[in-house]
């Protein structure tokens, strides 16, 4: 019974149940975190090219997580689309990073196209800041910070080129 | 190693033919209930594939390669932005996984499907290149599940298959041996 085999056999699976129950511990350590915060975001000059300006906090960066990836979410409708969710920025916050986070006059990152033409004269345009937290191991939540922005787009298309 | 072998065919050797019957019983319970276990998560997931392993680089640094995802895929849950999908794309057998970064939904002129454009962390354009042809959005039934859990580097082992399928069907035959000759 104690051949070579079968010893190398538990000691594999000995580690692989070492291993897994380390994992779960390491779950269990966020699985309760709320990561919520408080978010501020505020828009400058709304030409049909808008400038987003916000600012987020985040009172911890623990070792927790793997990554934050913060989006911004513009959320909007329109006459054809009863809900449109366009990300126009986000961020990758890896651990250890900086991540208090305070940006002025910052441009989109992506552009922020809408489906047909429903963003010019669009009077309730919601920007609202979120995060996924991918952990070392579970579940991914998704997070929405405290704190959203409203703003709308004017009547006529900017036909400045910036 | 000729130790070995000699073990192997003695236990074999001392078998009679109710024994060998058994242990092929015992095969098959094993491949039936593994594949019970798969069917039954896709029951409650509501997935085609509840695991999936990340093939591609395209989502670092959240996913590497060789890491395990969970999927869940309830009909009644709406996509919504910053969310992981799990999509497949007509002509590419390789189900693809990025996050979502536009949502269309409750067309008026149509019955009310959602659109949605996704992207990889990792990728500096949107995902419209590797749509099919002509495809610029993502619907629902394109999706084959959304990403709920998370652990590392497990699904290394699948990969390694995947690359070397030598080696895929060494495990195979070794692990098949083994339970066939096996005594209890």
């Amino acid at each position: 019974m104690n051949t070579f085999l079968s010893r190398l056999n538990t000691i594999f699976a000995f580690t692989l149940s070492v291993m897994a129950g380390l994992t779960f511990c390491c779950f269990l350590t966020t699985a309760f975190n709320m990561n919520k915060t408080d978010v501020v975001i505020d828009t400058g000059n709304v030409v049909v090219k808008n400038v987003p300006d916000y600012s987020a906090g985040r009172e911890k960066n623990d070792l927790g997580f793997v990554q934050l990836f913060l989006y911004l979410t513009a959320e909007y409708e329109t006459d054809n689309h009863k809900l449109n969710q366009v990300v126009i920025w986000d961020k990758i916050i890896r651990r250890g990073e900086n991540a208090i986070l305070d940006y002025k006059s910052m441009n989109t990152k992506y552009y922020f196209w809408d489906y047909g033409n429903g963003l010019r004269g669009n009077k309730n345009v919601t920007l609202s800041l979120s995060w996924n937290v991918i952990p070392n191991a579970g579940t991914l939540p998704k997070v929405m910070g405290r704190g959203v922005h409203k703003f709308e787009f004017p009547k006529e298309y900017s036909s400045s080129r910036f | 190693m000729g130790l070995l072998d000699l073990d192997f065919l003695d236990d074999v050797r001392r078998m009679n033919k109710r024994q060998m019957y058994y242990q092929v019983l015992n095969f098959g319970m094993i491949v039936s209930s593994a594949l019970m276990i798969w069917k039954g998560l896709m029951v409650v997931t509501g997935s085609e594939s509840p695991i999936v392993v990340v093939l591609s680089g395209s989502m670092e640094p959240a996913f590497y390669r060789g890491d395990l995802l969970f999927l869940t895929n309830y009909q009644e849950e709406p996509i919504r932005v910053g969310e992981i999908v799990v999509f497949k794309v007509e002509g590419r057998d390789i189900p693809i996984v990025h996050r979502v970064l536009k949502v269309h939904e409750g067309q008026i002129l149509d019955d009310g499907t959602v659109r949605f454009l996704t992207k990889g962390d990792n990728n500096s354009v949107d995902d419209r290149g590797l749509y099919a042809p002509g495809q610029l959005w993502l619907e629902k039934k394109d999706v084959v599940g959304r990403a709920r859990g998370f652990v590392p580097y497990v699904g290394i082992v699948t990969i390694l298959m995947n690359d070397y399928p030598k080696f895929k069907y060494a495990i195979l035959a070794c692990l098949g041996a083994f339970v066939l000759i096996h005594r209890e």
